[in-house]
């Protein structure tokens, strides 16, 4: 008695299936080709570079919302948990006098802030068994309010030096045919160390196997043993606390702190996720499809403008994407169940 | 020895098991019978440790326990396979079987090696062999229940109850199981098969106990007890299985006629036709394409050639509408995903397929009217419940089954097709449904029974059709139907 699976029979042969590796690739590689040849200028060492800069912080963002979904979650409360603890930890700082040039003095301040907010959310959700979207919009509409109110509306132009400094500390620069300098920023490495522990937690370690296994199925997972509460609970603190990091590294970016940042982004990295791979549904998703849909997203976002689209359709092109991804998710999940009945039929 | 002596429970006033005794020897293969509602739930769930009985003692090796956690219940071997299986659907049939042996154990770290080398062990224990790295979602049912299996194992099971085991399984998938529990029964495993259906299990097991209103209704050797006795004993009254198929007279007109209808991949040339007052059982196996049959002719499958006429006229079957419009009806197998709205008032699923003949003008509802049929329904098919606004879900299987049945009446169909009419039914209520089918039959209605349960089909048919791969492979009249003839043509 053993069957072939449709799975493993696929396996191979999954470019249509779902919004996977392969095809974000060749999509990144055939939009790349299109601009390149409508706008020459594309194809300069600048692109690449100027593309990861962008994409970084999305990316944080991004690996806090795969987790999530995974648990068969979401949460749209993220973007201003790290506007939040981003702008907060400049405030601290600044009251207290400490412009230092430490890195890691707002780091550990956005993470702890974040932490906070993120176990909010962890007692709405894990705690009272809010539904998650709910419990999100909710605390997002909370946290901002308390943000403008409480910590300040005011737009700062001078950060920290740390932060400021941060900004400009390039991995690689290299002079352009143009005289221009191309520039990669040296926060590629530990987004590229965070996206390996990301991966390992998620595949390796009995936390992120309960997460895949709640995003499954919830009762199950508690029938078989596994602490689903304290699982879920580990899990938006997490969130919180990733986010928060994410935030500061935001504002140190833009060399800027400004409440009001952030806002709405929640869209594009929820479009970035989908179609990385990540199942709306729970239980599916991958750091390296979500890498790549991030690109991906940027990659639009960045060089419509290049094609000679306005730039007012970039929320509607982002918003297509997130449908697409949806979609085609919709429609692999139901080819797979018509898989599974043809095979449980066959044998009979 | 496991078992329990003399087990009382109460969920606020509502006795659930009053004085329940029954042991299982390790090795052994044991049935525990009763319809739904005698206590066989909560007898399982005292054994697992999810309830504490009022009083009584569970036996569990050499101790005598007043209670249980869930955590010493799995410590002390006691492992329950439920209907949904309780597995993950999207993780590997490897980590199925292999995490609660992580969880137990504490783990910090998951490790893919190790997940494989506990799954191929435990499924080399029971000799299957099902790919470990598949998603479980993409194995069958069957598969399924032995990845439960195997993962008993890995939890050192000694007593293992598996809820309605054999019910999604195809015959060859039960005697497959049924090797498997043999393999378990030779490790020392004890095994309960829990049931609320006289069915295959008798095979296999050794000894039965029947519970009736949460009390012993019997127990003893499984070879001492008949498929009437043990239904006597479920029921608490003689629930014989006589003949219920209604005599046809000999001017009926037909009614329905199909002629070599076919559709692609799924049946091909079937022809029959049903007369007024006749009651035509379709039987086959799982697969066969019975059910696609039976869809087909309530509009719901893609028909690739032939026809279909009702009172001499043909009918275009291009969906549900078409089919009703023509006086079709249909009672669906899955009655709590096609045929009933849930979270809906009982009065509003009966209403929902005749609703058209209680508007008066600008489609406005008559509900004074309408009350007054319901009621009448409701009586008719001794549908309990004490009040029509009730959601359906309030009801047992078996009453929900008849207001699904009262749904389809209350239209008057001239032609009313059934798909596994007494599916998840318990024995007394599947009399009664029988009971309300013939009745209608006499009056005058053409009825099919889609069914794989032979014995019903025995009971209610004038005629029997059996599929074999889309075929129609014999037609048996009222003469020539018995259970052992209709087991024959099945197997052939």
């Amino acid at each position: 008695m053993s069957y072939v699976t449709p799975m493993a029979k696929r396996k191979g042969l999954k470019l249509f299936g779902s919004p996977n590796e392969i095809f974000l690739i060749i999509a990144i590689a055939v939009l790349s080709l299109v601009i390149g040849f409508s706008n020459p200028v594309f194809f300069s060492i600048a692109t690449p570079f100027d593309l990861v800069r962008s994409s970084l912080i999305e990316i944080l963002f991004a690996f806090g919302l795969l987790l999530v979904l995974v648990s068969g979650g979401i949460d749209i409360s993220f973007p201003i948990v790290g506007i939040f603890a981003g702008y907060t930890s400049v405030v601290i700082m600044q009251t207290y006098g400490l412009d230092t040039y430490s890195l890691w003095i707002p780091l550990v301040l956005a993470a702890i802030v974040g932490a906070i907010l993120g176990s909010i959310n962890a007692l709405l959700i894990a705690g009272f068994g809010l539904p998650t979207l709910i419990a999100t919009l909710g605390t997002a509409g909370m946290f901002r309010g308390f943000l403008l109110t409480y910590v300040g509306s005011a737009f700062l132009a001078n950060i920290p030096l740390g932060l400021d400094q941060f900004a400009t500390a390039d991995l690689i620069s290299i002079e352009t045919s143009g005289g221009t300098l191309a520039r990669l920023h040296v926060l590629v490495i530990p987004v590229l160390i965070l996206a390996v522990a990301i991966a390992f937690l998620m595949r390796r370690t009995m936390f992120g196997r309960t997460i895949f296994a709640i995003g499954g199925s919830e009762e199950s997972a508690r029938r078989m043993g596994m602490n689903v509460r304290w699982a879920k609970a580990q899990l938006y603190i997490l969130v919180g606390t990733l986010s928060g990091v994410a935030g500061v590294l935001f504002i140190s970016l833009q060399r800027k702190a400004d409440p009001y940042d952030l806002a709405g982004t929640e869209l594009e990295i929820i479009a970035a996720v989908v179609l990385g791979g990540a199942s709306i549904m729970g239980g599916y998703g991958t750091v390296t499809g979500t890498i790549l849909g991030v690109l991906l997203i940027n990659l639009i976002k960045d060089n419509l403008i290049l094609l000679g689209v306005d730039g007012a359709w970039q929320r509607a092109a982002i918003g297509l994407m997130l449908l697409i991804g949806v979609c085609s998710q919709a429609i692999s999940d139901k080819r797979r169940l018509k898989q599974a009945v043809t095979v449980s039929e066959e044998k009979s | 020895m496991f078992g329990t002596q003399g087990i009382s429970k109460a969920f606020g006033g509502a006795k659930a098991l009053t004085d329940v005794s029954f042991t299982v020897s390790p090795g052994d293969v044991h049935c525990l019978a009763g319809e739904n509602g005698s206590g066989k739930s909560t007898l399982i769930k005292i054994m697992s440790g999810v309830e504490t009985p009022d009083s009584g003692l569970i036996l569990l090796g050499e101790e005598r326990l007043k209670a249980l956690t869930p955590r010493d219940a799995v410590a002390k071997g006691v492992q329950v396979i439920f209907q949904d299986f309780s597995l993950i659907p999207n993780l590997s049939v490897a980590e199925n079987i292999s995490l609660s042996t992580s969880v137990l154990e504490k783990r910090r770290f998951s490790n893919p090696k190790r997940n494989r080398e506990i799954a191929a062990t435990a499924l080399d224990l029971i000799g299957v062999d099902i790919d470990l790295d598949a998603t479980v979602q993409s194995i069958p049912v069957s598969s399924k229940q032995l990845v439960a299996i195997a993962r008993a194992l890995t939890q050192g099971v000694k007593l293992l109850f598996m809820d309605e085991a054999t019910t999604a399984l195809t015959r060859k998938e039960i005697d497959h199981l049924f090797g498997v529990v043999n393999n378990l029964k030779e490790r020392g495993v004890a095994t309960v098969f829990v049931s609320h259906k006289l069915d295959e299990v008798q095979e296999i097991a050794q000894t039965i106990t029947i519970l009736r209103n949460g009390a012993l209704a019997a127990e003893g050797k499984m070879k001492d007890f008949d498929r009437r006795a043990i239904s006597m004993a479920m029921t608490g009254s003689d629930v014989t299985e006589v003949r219920l198929a209604p005599e046809v007279p000999k001017d009926s007109p037909s009614v329905l006629t199909v002629d070599s209808l076919s559709a692609r991949g799924q049946f091909k040339n079937i022809s029959f036709d049903v007369k007024a007052g006749e009651i035509l059982g379709i039987t086959g196996l799982l697969g066969s394409g019975r059910s696609e049959i039976a869809e087909a002719l309530f509009g719901m499958g893609q028909i690739s050639s032939g026809s279909v006429s009702v009172k001499g006229k043909e009918v275009k079957l291009s969906g549900p509408k078409a089919a009703v419009d023509a006086g079709i009806g249909y009672v669906p197998q899955d009655r709590l995903t096609q045929g009933l709205f849930l979270n809906q008032s009982i009065l509003k699923n009966v209403m929902a397929s005749a609703i058209t003949d209680f508007t008066g003008p600008l489609g406005i509802v008559k509900s004074a009217s309408m009350m007054e049929t319901i009621t009448g329904w409701i009586s008719d098919l001794r549908i309990k419940t004490d009040n029509p606004q009730n959601v359906a879900t309030s009801l047992s299987g078996g009453n929900q089954q008849r207001v699904v049945l009262a749904k389809w009446l209350a239209m008057s169909p001239s032609v009313l097709i059934l798909n596994g009419p007494t599916v998840g039914v318990d024995i007394g209520s599947k009399r009664e449904i029988l009971e309300i089918i013939r009745q209608k039959a006499l009056e005058g209605m053409a009825v099919i029974i889609v069914s794989d349960d032979i014995p019903e089909i025995v009971q209610i048919a004038n005629r029997v059709i059996v599929i074999h791969q889309g075929e129609s492979a014999a037609e048996l009249q009222a003469s020539e139907i018995s259970e052992a003839r209709l087991y024959k043509e099945l197997a052939a």
